[in-house]
This record gives structure tokens, sequence and C-alpha cells, in this order.
């Protein structure tokens, strides 16, 4: 089979086509547009069979893709950052309703101050909401991926919502060679829908998303939502060995690159393990064991992987693209959480924040953090949670500062 | 137009779908709003609710409708309407749903999201020009917080958060024209206590598609503070001072279904507003001629301009 070249955006509606979807509420926000833009032609030309309504907002937009697959159908619907967060009521609340669907993110970082590259403060946003999350290093795998969630959210032991997520320019606009599954292919790997009991229709009254009052009954329907996510684990690998069997290419809900001889791992979601892998590389060249630990499925989260991952590592580099205001790194704390009761605990995390709005990491960077865990791991030492920065984009800051004027509080 | 068949209350429906035993407050006015709609419109419904005090009819695990439910948020009812109308619409299409299984699609919600939070997603419906009923129970505030002012609130009424001795500074919001300049289907207010009137709007907006929508006055004891057993009677009085104007609006004509008398024969609107505890302030300790003056000549300046 040959590749074609796709971009992120490309392949995610390429994704969608061969899903099959029948609804498609939609509004544009960069860096997505080209995802509901690409649907929306397809849809013109005849060559999907689906409805496509551009509503009003976010909020609005992800209440209609939540009643209409509470009504019966397959919808998909995509967004990134701010639509993201001003939608992000009714994320938890459709999460509830259990009418699964795929909602993309095409992620970017959130205002202030307001910008247009990304990181993951967006989708981690979400991360509590009951959805689902597959986190994308590829093209490829943004393709994949949607498949996967469509048969993963539907699944009966699941019934949840999933979000994809792939990184906004990095993936969005860059073209990759993809292989896109034929029509066939992706039909016996993902049947047409069955809504099961999740429908309205006359003679069959249901009620949707009722109040409850007391926390007993609130508890209850809580749990049962986290316990279905947490049964999402060993489907996604049932569904992923599955989809091997079609497609032959591979997916686990932790990705390991060059993991089981490594002593120092670096630990990260999304395209920019694609930078760290390309810095594992080069330092497995200087003798150094290296690897590289990814989590695809981010919730549910894959713990037992994970710590199988990281059993009896000397230090793992922690590299959050993402930062929680007043705290530090979110992926450094969710991994702290799942690894303080292992007896094959690695000795060190250290936490690094970058990647921030779109800023590169370098492949330097990638190296002095490996040196930094490696001293940290000889010594046992943790140093403090590094905000990673260089001396010359402090020069050019200072430029732009001059030019601005400086009336930054606490300066 | 289309003769409608209730030309007397007894050619009301007697058959009321909607169950008793709610846990809306005695004398909701809102209630007797929906009792009606749900009389009309029967079983094939499904009634998307925005929060306010309605929402609390469907608390697990009972229900009183006997068609589906489903509360979405405060500010997107009609979006989600749009998702149900839509994937109805999209599973008769490729006949997975037999066109006889269809449903009504009815967004439920206060004045708070109709006035206030839920206007967007509420223009946004009537630019696609959506197929639904539309439904705002307007008691005139926020009413299941423990009623606050909201762009519903008549001037001059105290709320919970305007309990100053003018009462409420702001004016309600004209949301009948900014709801009719959309150019919808079907735009009426109506008030349970005109049941006929309300029975007739209904039909005829049953009959038509595209959006189609309605405010009820939905008098409220224990927010305007009066006795439960008044709710008919202070509904008939706010259609018969000029208060709340019963009207339509369609095909871009604005007709109303019911005038007051005239101005020198109608009763003024003291005998409206001395009913209610949210306006005591105008009469005690010592009548506000001024205001009460500003609410009258309101009132009648409206009507004068009616052709």
């Amino acid at each position: 089979m040959k590749p074609t070249l796709l971009t992120g955006n490309g392949a995610a509606a390429r994704g969608v086509r061969l899903a099959g979807i029948d609804y498609l509420p939609a509004f544009p926000i960069t860096p997505q547009t080209e995802i509901i833009e690409t649907l929306a032609q397809w849809i013109q030309a005849g060559e999907m069979d689906c409805r496509m309504v551009t509503m009003d907002s976010e909020h609005s937009m992800i209440t209609a893709a939540g009643t209409a697959a509470a009504t019966g159908v397959r919808v998909f619907t995509a967004t990134s950052s701010q639509g993201l967060l001003y939608g992000m009521e009714m994320i938890y609340t459709v999460a509830g309703w259990r009418a699964p669907f795929v909602l993309v993110n095409v992620s970017r970082a959130l205002s202030s101050p307001i910008t247009l590259e990304p990181d993951h403060n967006d989708v981690l946003a979400a991360r509590d909401s009951g959805f689902l999350q597959i986190h994308c290093s590829t093209c490829q795998e943004v393709l994949d991926a949607v498949l996967l969630a469509y048969r993963l959210g539907e699944d009966e032991r699941v019934r949840l919502p999933v979000i994809v997520n792939l990184d906004g320019y990095y993936l969005s606009f860059t073209r990759e060679p993809v292989l896109i599954p034929s029509r066939k292919e992706a039909a016996r790997f993902l049947a047409p829908y069955d809504p099961g009991e999740t429908h309205f229709r006359a003679g069959d009254p249901v009620s949707q998303g009722v109040a409850v009052l007391g926390g007993s009954q609130y508890s209850y329907f809580r749990y049962e939502t986290h316990l279905a996510s947490i049964q999402a684990l060993s489907v996604f690998n049932e569904i992923c060995r599955e989809y091997e069997k079609i497609t032959g290419r591979v997916y686990e809900a932790v990705e390991g690159y060059r993991t089981t001889d490594a002593e120092i791992v670096f630990f990260m979601l999304g395209s920019f393990a694609t930078k760290a892998k390309d810095a594992v590389d080069h330092l497995r060249k200087t003798g150094l064991k290296v690897g590289l630990v990814r989590p695809r499925l981010f919730r549910p989260f894959p713990a037992q992987a994970i710590i199988r991952h990281l059993a009896d590592k000397k230090g793992v580099a922690v590299v959050d693209q993402n930062l929680s205001q007043g705290k530090g790194g979110i992926l450094h704390a969710e991994l702290s959480s799942i690894l303080y009761n292992e007896e094959r605990r690695p000795c060190v995390l250290v936490s690094f924040i970058g990647g921030l709005g779109g800023r590169d990491i370098s492949v330097e960077e990638f190296f002095e953090m490996a040196r930094v865990t490696v001293q940290a791991a000889e010594s046992g030492k943790t140093p403090a949670p590094r905000l990673l920065y260089t001396h010359e984009e402090l020069a050019r800051m200072r430029g732009l500062q001059s030019i601005a004027g400086n009336r930054s509080p606490g300066h | 137009m289309k003769k409608t068949i209730f030309k007397t209350i007894k050619d009301l429906p007697r058959h009321h779908p909607l169950g008793a035993g709610t846990p809306a407050c005695g004398g909701c006015g809102a209630l007797e709003d929906i009792k009606l709609f749900c009389d009309i419109l029967g079983e094939k419904t499904i009634f998307v609710n925005a929060a306010g005090c309605m929402t609390l009819l469907s608390v697990y695990p009972f229900t009183p409708f006997r068609g589906s439910w489903i509360y979405t948020a405060m500010a997107s009812a009609p979006a989600g309407a749009q998702g149900v109308r839509d994937a109805l619409d999209v599973l008769i299409q490729k006949k997975r749903l037999r066109p006889e299984d269809d449903l009504q699609v009815v967004v439920l919600t206060g004045d708070g999201s109709a006035y206030g939070m839920g206007l967007s997603a509420t223009s946004g419906a009537m630019d696609r020009n959506l197929d639904f009923i539309y439904l705002c129970y307007d008691n005139e505030g926020y009413g299941n917080t423990g009623h606050q002012y909201s762009a519903a609130t008549p001037h001059g009424a105290q709320t919970a958060t305007s309990p100053e001795a003018g009462g409420y500074w702001g004016y309600k919001k004209d949301l009948f024209s900014i709801w009719a300049a959309h150019r919808p289907s079907y735009v009426a207010t109506v008030s349970g206590s005109d049941p006929l009137d309300m029975a007739r709007k209904i039909k005829k907006a049953k009959d038509l598609k595209g959006p189609r929508m309605f405010i009820a006055l939905a008098p409220c004891p224990t927010g305007w503070h009066y006795d439960p057993k008044e709710t008919v009677a202070i509904g008939k009085l706010a259609v018969k001072t000029g208060i709340w104007p019963l009207k339509e609006y369609i095909d871009g004509k604005v007709t109303h279904s019911k005038k007051p008398l005239s101005k020198e024969k109608r009763p003024g609107v003291e005998e409206y507003l001395e009913k209610q505890g949210r306006f005591a302030h105008l009469f005690k300790p010592r009548r506000n001629d001024e205001l009460l003056a500003e609410i009258q000549a309101r009132v009648d300046d409206y009507w004068d301009n009616i052709p």
C-alpha cells in the first residue's frame, strides 16, 4: 500500500469519513477548522452521507453532539483551546449521558495571553470530565485513533465519549505519509453504530440527564462512569489487537521506545515525543541508556502499563507541555501518584516544563534534561522543577519588553 | 387562517398527560402553562430543558412527562433541541426510525435562560430555522434560586437582589420583539389563565414547521409573594390591565389576540400590582404615586400605539 501525504487535520478528516458518521455539529476555530472544512466539502460532494450544521458556539456544538448521540446517531465534532473551554460545562455534562461520540481536539495553548500554537493545557482541562482521551504523536496515529475511538467509546462495556488529541501546527498543519485503510478494512473494524437502548423515539419514552437529589444517588452515577472508564483499558487493548490484524499497525495504551534496557526515560505526551525519540537515538550513540515512555491513552490512565515500563529505572525526566499554575506539571503529578506505592519505582522523577504555546524543545534541551536526570539519579537529590527557557530567549524577550515598555507586575 | 377547534373551555382536552404530584410549588403558574402544552401536544414529545424551576420536575427516578425528557444546561437547550431534531431527521431519512415514531421537540426554559444566558443559542436555532417549539415560562426572575431579578423582571418589582424601596431599576426586556426580529415561523405570548387563547395558539403552532416560540406568563406565588390560590386571578388581571399583552407574530405581522378594554374602561395596573408582595412598596408605608403613574403610563402608551 502506498502512503498519502496528509496533514494531521486531513488525517483526522479521513478517519471520520471512514467511520461513516451520521452527524457533524461544528464551529470554526484555529487550528481545527481545516477538519470541518474538509468534511463539509465531502458532504457537499455527496461522498459522505452526513448532516452537518454550524452552531452558534462550542457550548452549543457540544450540547448538540451530546443530544444527537443520545438520540441514537454516530456523531463527530472537533474543536481547539478556547473552544474546548467555552464548551467545558457541556464536556462534563454529556459524558454523564453515556452517549458515545468522538471529539477531535487540536491542541492550542490557552489565554491569556491569547495565542495560536499548542500546548496541552486545553485538553488536560477536560481530564476529569469522563471523556476518554487518546493522544497522538503522528498523522498516521490521528487517523487510526479516530477509528479506535469510535470502537472504544461505543463498546457496550464503556459507552463514553472520546477525545482524540493532536497538537496544533506541529501535527495539524504538518504533512506526513499516512496509510489510509480501505473502506472495507475500516468497515471490518468498525460496524455501523448500534445505539442499543440509547435513543429517543415515540412510544418508548426516556428521561436523560435528570436531576438527582442527594449524594448517594449522585455518587452512584459518578462511580459508574468512572468504572466504565476504567473498563475501557482492557477494551482498548482488545480492539488494538483487532486493529493490528486488519491494518498491521500496532498500538498499545502506552508506547515504549528503547525502554527495555534504559536507565533514564523521558515521559511525555503528544507530537513532541517524536523529538524526544530523536534525542534518545543521539544519546544512545554516546552510550547513555535512554528511552521514552509515552501514554497514548491518557484517560483512562494506563497505570499498570506505565508502572511496568518504568520499573527499576534510575530516573525519569517528566516533560510537561502544560503548566498547572501554582503547582507545576500535570503529568508529573499523575505519574508520581501511581508510582508512590510501587516497590520497583524509579529512583527519581525530575520535572520539566517546556513547549508552552508552541515553544520548541530543542534536541540540546533533551540532552540537558537527560544530564540533569542522570545527576539526580546518581546523587539521589531531585532538583526543583525546571521551567525551560534559554538565555537567548530571555535576551530576545528583554528586547521586546524594551519596545513595549514594561509595566508587568512584580518585574 | 386555520380554524381551531377550541371555541369554549369545554372544547379543551379532557385528557391530561402531565402527571400530578410534581415537586413544583403550590399555585405554580409555570406548571399551569406546561400542563396545557402537554394536553395539546400529546405524548410524542421530547422536552429539552434548561436550568430553571422546571428542571426539578424530573428528579430521579420520577417524571411527570409521558414523553421523553433531556436536561441540558442553562445556556444551551435550543442547541440540545438541534441535536435531537437533526438526529431524528437523519434516522428517519436513513430508515432507522419509522416516521410515525418521530417526536415533537420542545425546548422548556425559564426567563432566566430565555432572556439572558440562552439567548445566543436561541438566536442560533432561529437562524438555522430549526423545527421546534420553544416554551419560555416567564416568572419574571431567577425563581429557582429565590427570585433574584432577571432581564424579564418588570420595572419596580422587588426581588431578592432589588430589595430597595423603588424595586427593580431596569425595564423588562422585549423578548417578543427580539424573537420576532429573527422572522421565525411563529411567536406568541400566552397566559395559563387564558387557556382558550393559549390552546388555540399551541394548536396553530403545532400545525406549523420551523421555530415556534412562546413566552408564557407564569405567576409565581413564592417569588411574587401572594397566596397560591390567587395564581389564576393574577394571571387574568395581567391581561385585563394590559400589562401582559396576548399577541402573536406570524408571516411578518404582529396581531393581538385579545385586547384589554379602552384606557377609560379597563382596570388600572394598581389592581394587578396590589395583589403582589413584590409591589407592596408601591402602596406601603406611603403610596408611590410617581412610580405607579409611570407604570400605568407605560402600559397606556403601549396600547395607544397598537393600531
